[in-house]
């Protein structure tokens, strides 16, 4: 994809998420619509290999969604790479639907693991990748880690695994936006120098303008060069991203906008 | 009787596991790999094998990594972190992905002695067999933990083993059979029937022994797989019997007991006693001296096999 077609999918991607997340009448636009040029260039960018046609495809790079509650962006980017069709998404969170509230592997074509208790998929990603190794099998696993989350301990747990084990086959982003549910990241409990701390844990760390295409794509290129340590990057972002009345506040983590925000919001993201 | 720890058993099999051409088996520990007997494949393949360090949750979630990429993983740590700890991890990651993780649980139960409580797993059968698409087996001696290991690997999908530390009679030789999901008779009887797994199997004979010289028959089965139950068998010797009696070294709540318990509320109902830690937590002490104290034994079982067939 050109970078111009990529900022198109990259809008596209979040009215989708506005949309479902509308129509299910629940859902978590805000941390989806922050990570949403991440997730453009990872499945759009030439960054990950897939292939909608094969989802079990066994050299196949994977993708661990540890932040699960962002789902709609994933069923986006999924959809619109062809894994399934687009119609489905309007079924999001609905009985019998493909796509569960938080991902269920079994559910949806293209998922690479279940995930929704936070905390857990760098541990799986770093498994996966250890797996990978033992396999002699080249593909690169990439994990989308919250910045709340990274309240949770097992994720520090994991961050030394990773750096332990040298699995430069694995690339964490965390998708740096600053608020949580309950409010910022600061005043319920702040992470500090997040590039620091992930530097002293023994990673290559990449700080980056996450909501930057163009800069996203070249960080993840730097993460695929280099070799000898896993890379994180530190994605800098805006929770709510798009939408002015959604941006930075955590009353638009997990609430769905009417259909008057509906429409002011398609209308601001379209722009 | 010869006396071997079930930790052994679980080395010996996963030695036997490496061996295999092909094996996909990785092993992983959480800082106790001597005491779980893993050593023994950091030492001959280590290569297969990964010390998480202390990080049990972390443990379970790169198992569950390990699993989606096609490796055969086995957890090892004591069965209190394991279970209990990590137990959101065993959930939510390895069985609603239905993943292909087995489960090492050392150090089960109040024989684990003088550490205390803390080390005392009491509650991971009632924990792990509540989940889907989990197997939970409690094999009775070192011959059947090497066989139920070989067992689960053999598998597709999460397998909880549960061991005890010390030194136990080994009750069952090679040729024991062996099957998951099937009770085996270890002695046939008319009046009672008990249930056990773990060393209360051998607890069981010798109960029986002293009761046939009362003129009481007791039929005992090694109840190994409490997940997926044998609800066959158990129906069928609560019919044959009249009376039911669980042993195990657990909780009173929620493990082998409750699920024979609730087998027979379902299908047969007949009078029932159970051999179990009754809701409370264990102490420092000696082994045998613990078991003792909370009615862990051949006296204990004696006991409630009486009670049971009085209330015929």
């Amino acid at each position: 994809m050109t970078l111009n077609e990529l900022l198109t999918m990259c809008r596209t991607v979040r009215m989708d998420i506005l949309t479902m997340v509308h129509e299910a009448g629940s859902g978590h636009p805000g941390g989806s619509l922050s990570a949403a040029e991440i997730m453009t260039a990872l499945y759009f960018g030439d960054v990950m290999h897939v292939d909608p046609e094969n989802p079990d495809w066994e050299d196949r790079d994977r993708f661990i969604l540890s932040k699960g509650h962002v789902a709609p962006v994933l069923y986006s980017v999924l959809a619109r790479k062809g894994f399934f069709p687009t119609e489905e998404l309007k079924t999001l969170r609905q009985f019998g639907s493909i796509l569960q509230g938080h991902p269920h592997k079994m559910s949806t074509p293209g998922l690479d693991c279940s995930s929704g208790s936070l905390g857990q998929g760098l541990s799986v990603a770093n498994g996966i990748a250890i797996g990978l190794k033992k396999q002699n099998k080249d593909s690169r696993v990439y994990c989308l880690l919250g910045d709340g989350e990274l309240q949770e301990g097992q994720i520090w747990e994991a961050v030394m695994t990773a750096a332990q084990h040298k699995l430069d086959n694995v690339c964490a982003i965390v998708d740096y936006n600053h608020v949580q549910l309950d409010g910022t990241t600061e005043d319920i409990k702040d992470l500090g120098d997040l590039v620091e701390k992930w530097h002293a844990f023994g990673w290559n760390v990449i700080e980056v303008d996450g909501h930057n295409l163009e800069a996203v794509l070249k960080a993840f290129a730097m993460a695929a060069a280099f070799k000898g340590k896993p890379t994180v990057l530190i994605a800098n972002t805006v929770k709510g991203k798009g939408v002015s009345f959604m941006e930075n506040d955590c009353n638009w983590h997990g609430t769905a906008p009417n259909a008057d925000q509906l429409a002011q919001a398609l209308e601001e993201v379209n722009r | 009787m010869e006396k071997i720890p079930m930790r052994d058993g679980y080395g010996k099999a996963l030695l036997e596991l490496c061996a295999e051409e092909d094996s996909k088996v990785m092993v992983l520990d959480a800082d106790v790999a001597k005491s779980t007997r893993t050593v023994w494949i950091r030492e001959k393949y280590p290569d297969k094998f990964l010390d998480m360090g202390i990080s049990e949750q972390d443990m379970v979630g790169t198992a569950a990594g390990l699993a989606l990429s096609g490796m055969v993983p086995f957890c090892s740590t004591y069965c209190v972190f394991l279970a209990g700890r990590a137990w959101d991890q065993i959930r939510t990651t390895v069985c609603y992905n239905n993943l292909n993780v087995k489960f090492g649980g050392a150090h089960a139960g109040i024989s684990v002695g003088p550490d205390g409580a803390t080390h005392q797993a009491l509650e991971d059968t009632a924990i792990t067999r509540v989940l889907p698409n989990m197997t939970v087996v409690v094999p009775c001696d070192a011959e059947e933990t090497r066989k139920a290991t070989l067992a689960v690997a053999k598998v597709n999908g999460p397998c909880f083993l549960r061991f005890g530390r010390e030194a136990v009679p080994v009750v069952t030789d090679e040729s024991t059979p062996f099957e998951l999901g099937k009770a085996r008779i270890v002695k046939d009887g008319t009046d009672v029937t008990v249930f056990a797994n773990g060393a209360m199997v051998y607890e069981a004979c010798n109960a029986a022994e002293k009761l046939a010289e009362q003129g009481i028959s007791v039929r005992i089965y090694d109840l190994h797989t409490v997940k997926p139950l044998d609800v066959e068998t158990v129906v069928r010797a609560a019919k044959e019997t009249g009376a039911v009696v669980t042993a195990e070294e657990h909780q009173i709540y929620g493990g082998m007991g409750s699920a024979v318990a609730e087998c027979l509320a379902l299908n047969c109902p007949v009078p029932m006693e159970m051999v179990a830690v009754n809701d409370s937590f264990g102490q420092s002490g000696q082994p045998q001296e613990l078991m003792d104290h909370y009615g862990l034994n051949a006296a204990g079982i004696e006991e409630k096999i009486l009670k049971a067939i009085s209330r015929k």
